[in-house]
């Protein structure tokens, strides 16, 4: 029950909702790096050798870096609005405003760490 | 819409769903992730991270207080970090990170797979990469 939906995969790839799209497909996107890049981290920590080695060169290339941090800070702040908005639903009126608030505190938080990463990663 | 929630039952609220419990594991559980990183954050700070540790490694160290992620760093003595508490902290972390992501990635898998079968075989992937993911983390943080 509930499962049957009549929905292709590439129709599902090219859904794009009223509101509130960007921070849902950001959400999405930040989550699956996240996911990929733990999985591979712990498997590489875990198996170690040669694999591990190239695999560790990969994380600590700064570009590599600058977009990890872009998943983790972005999942991170449009997470906690959707826990805040979920867990105080008097709250969802304000759901617009919340968005304007996430990103001002996103892009300056990640504008001033992208800084400092890129030139510690350039200048060292 | 007269009817308030918190006077309807744990049942009419849906909470009896398996589906219902996840949604509010993974917003729960992001609030203990945001305790979990505060924590380490501070740690980072105890330890000196303003003159001892460039902001990566302040990250590295926040998001997963593992000592391996602090080896590179100037900072003269890690063996007080790599305590059973912090392992500890480490996977307590680990897991409730791992929960969360697994269940996010089950979330995206039914957002894309129609088909009933597909579902199943996507719900069995997820907990045998949550129990691997979890035993494999939990080695490498317990004997680093």
């Amino acid at each position: 029950m509930g499962l049957k939906r009549d929905v292709s995969l590439s129709v599902g790839l090219r859904y794009k909702g009223p509101s509130g799209y960007l921070t849902y497909i950001l959400h999405r996107i930040g989550g699956l790096g996240m996911a990929i890049f733990i999985s591979v981290h712990i498997l590489s920590a875990f198996l170690g050798g040669k694999t591990g080695v190239y695999l560790n060169g990969i994380y600590e290339n700064w570009a590599f870096q600058i977009f990890i941090f872009f998943c983790v800070l972005f999942h991170a702040i449009n997470g906690l609005r959707i826990t805040i908005l979920d867990l105080f639903p008097k709250l969802l009126e304000h759901q617009t405003e919340a968005i304007w608030l996430e990103w001002a505190e996103f892009i300056p938080l990640f504008g001033v760490a992208a800084y400092v990463i890129s030139s510690a990663g350039l200048g060292a | 819409m007269t009817t308030k929630s918190r006077k309807l039952s744990l049942k009419q609220r849906g909470l009896t769903y398996f589906e219902t419990q996840m949604w509010l594991f993974t917003r729960l559980s992001a609030l203990a992730m945001y305790a979990l990183i505060l924590f380490g954050l501070i740690a980072a700070l105890v330890m000196g991270a303003r003159n001892q540790m460039d902001f990566a490694d302040v990250m590295r160290w926040a998001f997963m207080p593992n000592v391996t992620h602090i080896q590179s760093t100037n900072v003269p003595d890690v063996a007080p970090w790599s305590s059973v508490f912090w392992k500890l902290t480490a996977i307590a972390l680990l897991f409730v990170a791992t929960a969360h992501g697994v269940h996010g990635l089950v979330v995206i898998a039914d957002d894309y797979i129609a088909s009933a079968g597909g579902r199943k075989i996507a719900r069995l992937l997820s907990i045998v990469m949550m129990v691997s993911m979890i035993a494999a983390g939990a080695v490498v943080i317990w004997t680093s």
